[in-house]
């Protein structure tokens, strides 16, 4: 890793620019020089992390790295059971998250994912300018981006931003100033015997809950809409699992409130002291004020675009993720690029209205690799190699991915492996890609094609769908689910030759 | 909440949502996602599963059955519920014209949101009488 005093990337015209030392950022540049893209990183912060450097709150992830797991440790099978640690092409650097616990628990610590993210960027040299922040955008009359930074000037016709959805956002409702926001949550142990109103059921407000019921005299957690709990879902929109505590004290009349209500308006109390939330039931009951001693606003983050939107970088929804295409291209603004959790604002099939895993690690690392794969080919004329696949191992070769593609485990009908009939190059692997611009492509431009995914229709099922593109056509070929998701089985192999039959001349 | 969320204040002139209380609008605009579609983005896909119900915000598509423009739908409009109610694969692409923002429930939730606000049912029925009673007419 590059220690601050040798401060590489200086001011200049650099073919990328990747803004960010999260894990987005981390990704993206060892994926871009592994693709033989030069490049140049800078990051505001003063060592890589992102936002492990700072949260969650209390110090402990929502995602887990299985020390043991059905798979061995050093392959890339095992990426499956760790949603952690970043994805290397090289055994030595893999799973490097698993090696830093100290299994009390398989959801790492913050620390022990901050030094992961350091340990993967020092063993695999990547180099990163700290100290250096983004401050303004323009764009050249070339079409090239013009960056403005507290070292100088960076000229590039390609900008990668990986700045995470870090800025704290809380709605506009009278007297919402008077909320501490998530972010400027105090020590836990200043909340004893308080009265605590956290506006907002995602997992922030359900984290902090969880983390104050041995503190807080009373806890009420309020927005408008029922809680959703990740277990009803099947996926991970809700509450997870290590934050469902506070909803059980709820249940069961222990103290704590969960209220389905919107905040009409946020008022200091009539002492002086502590406030009084004026709320309106969801259901149309009677209004209702709480008085209380502490208001938090768990409402979540936004993007910091800066003066993007000025350039005409569409934006969404309330955490105003930047409009993208299926390869994290801005939809309004060709060139600039986003990795890390601002990914999630490409949207996928959302099939079964099932997001993808985008906003994790374990999804937006795999789109890193995809983005920065995308980059090299359509930008700098660099082709990925396409290994082909004897048509006798074709089979084999979708139930082995069916059953431990970290990628389609981890992206399920977001990304896809897919392999190409092409009639000149024969069976062909064409890598993991997006599944979205596959199943579109219906125009019958491109060799037959198969793309192999997992995925979820929020029963439970986890089940591999195959599609088929022949002569344009497309077909969806769902494949029952096993109870241990194993597809190697013998009926799963006869499911997959019956889809590969379709193909016809093109699989001999 | 209350009066500031632009949502609210856009899904409260539509008819699908005229009978809602301002809380029931904003529970509403909270249980559902907000999506962006580019111009020719596909929205719906003809023939393939997991589709979800769709209420446009901004924007215009298209419906198109194997290719064939059927019709253009546009603010304060919805699509996607007959698939969804009848467990069915769409039987048409749903083609954004332009820039389209639309709000966007999950097929699997749409049951229980209908029978959880009974007034948005009947509001949506009366839309769906209204089409059929439109497609008969063209037939005629």
């Amino acid at each position: 890793m590059a220690e601050l005093s040798e401060r590489p990337f200086p001011p200049g015209d650099y073919p990328v620019v990747v803004v960010g030392s999260g894990p987005g950022a981390l990704q993206v540049s060892y994926s871009l020089r592994r693709s033989g893209v030069a490049h140049a990183v800078i990051s505001a912060d003063d060592a890589p992390g992102g936002m492990f450097r700072r949260w969650p709150f209390f110090q402990r992830l929502l995602s887990w790295t299985k020390p043991y797991a059905p798979t061995e440790r050093v392959s890339r099978g095992y990426e499956r059971y760790d949603w952690n640690s970043l994805v290397p092409d090289d055994d030595a650097d893999r799973a490097i998250q698993a090696g830093l616990m100290d299994g009390s628990s398989y959801f790492p610590s913050r620390p022990e994912m901050q030094a992961s993210l350091e340990t993967f960027a020092g063993r695999t040299g990547i180099a990163i300018r700290f100290g250096c922040r983004w401050e303004g955008t323009r764009r050249l009359d070339d079409g090239r981006f013009e960056l403005t930074t507290s070292d100088g000037l960076y000229t590039t016709g390609t900008l990668v931003l990986a700045v995470g959805v870090a800025e704290p956002w809380r709605p506009d409702s009278p007297g919402m100033e008077l909320a501490a926001h998530y972010a400027d949550t105090r020590p836990v142990e200043t909340y004893a015997d308080r009265r605590v109103f956290i506006i907002g059921k995602q997992n922030s407000g359900f984290e902090l809950a969880s983390g104050l019921l041995p503190w807080a005299r009373r806890i009420i957690v309020a927005s408008p809409s029922p809680a959703k709990l990740s277990v009803n879902t099947h996926s991970l929109v809700g509450i997870r699992a290590r934050y469902v505590q506070p909803y059980e004290d709820h249940a069961l009349g222990g103290g704590v409130a969960v209220l389905d209500a919107s905040i009409d308006a946020i008022e200091r109390g009539p002492d002086g002291s502590g406030f009084i939330v004026r709320t309106r039931p969801s259901d149309g009951g009677p209004a209702a004020a709480f008085e209380v001693d502490e208001v938090i606003a768990a409402t979540g983050f936004v993007t910091p675009l800066l003066d993007l939107p000025d350039l005409g970088v569409a934006t969404f929804g309330q955490s105003r993720l930047p409009a993208q295409t299926p390869y994290w291209e801005s939809a309004s603004v060709p060139g600039i690029f986003f990795a890390g959790t601002i990914g999630q604002g490409s949207k996928g099939l959302r099939k079964h209205g099932i997001p993808s895993n985008s906003g994790a690690v374990h999804g937006a690392r795999y789109n890193a690799r995809c983005l920065a794969a995308h980059v090299a080919r359509t930008r700098f004329g660099i082709e990925p190699a396409r290994p082909s696949i004897p048509s006798a191992d074709l089979a084999g070769f979708v139930a082995a991915e069916l059953t431990r593609g970290p990628e389609v485990w981890n992206q399920k009908a977001y990304l896809a492996r897919v392999v190409a009939f092409d009639p000149g190059a024969g069976i062909r692997d064409d890598g993991i890609v997006p599944l979205a611009p596959f199943v579109d492509d219906t125009d019958d431009s491109g060799p037959d094609a198969l793309a192999i995914t997992l995925e979820a229709d929020g029963t439970g099922a986890v089940y591999p769908v195959l599609y088929s593109r022949i002569e344009g056509r497309l077909t969806e070929h769902p494949i029952d689910p096993h109870p241990l998701l194993d597809y190697e089985t013998e009926s799963a192999r006869q499911a997959i030759e019956g889809v590969l039959a379709g193909f016809g001349a093109g699989i001999r | 909440m209350a009066g500031t969320d632009p949502i609210v204040d856009t899904i409260a002139g539509f008819a699908l949502f005229a009978d809602l209380t301002t809380p029931q609008l904003e529970s509403v605009a909270h249980t559902f996602d907000e999506q962006w579609f580019a111009e020719g983005d596909r929205v719906l896909r003809q023939g393939l599963t997991g589709s979800g119900f769709y209420v446009i915000l901004e924007g215009t598509c298209s419906i198109r059955v194997d290719g064939v423009e059927r019709a253009t739908i546009s603010r304060g409009e919805f699509f996607g519920e007959v698939s969804i109610l009848l467990g069915e694969a769409p039987v048409a692409d749903v083609v954004a014209l332009s820039q389209l923002r639309c709000m966007v429930l999950a097929g699997p939730a749409v049951e229980a949101f209908l029978v959880g606000h009974p007034r948005v049912m009947y509001r949506m029925l009366q839309a769906s009488a209204r089409r059929l009673r439109n497609a008969n007419r063209w037939r005629s």
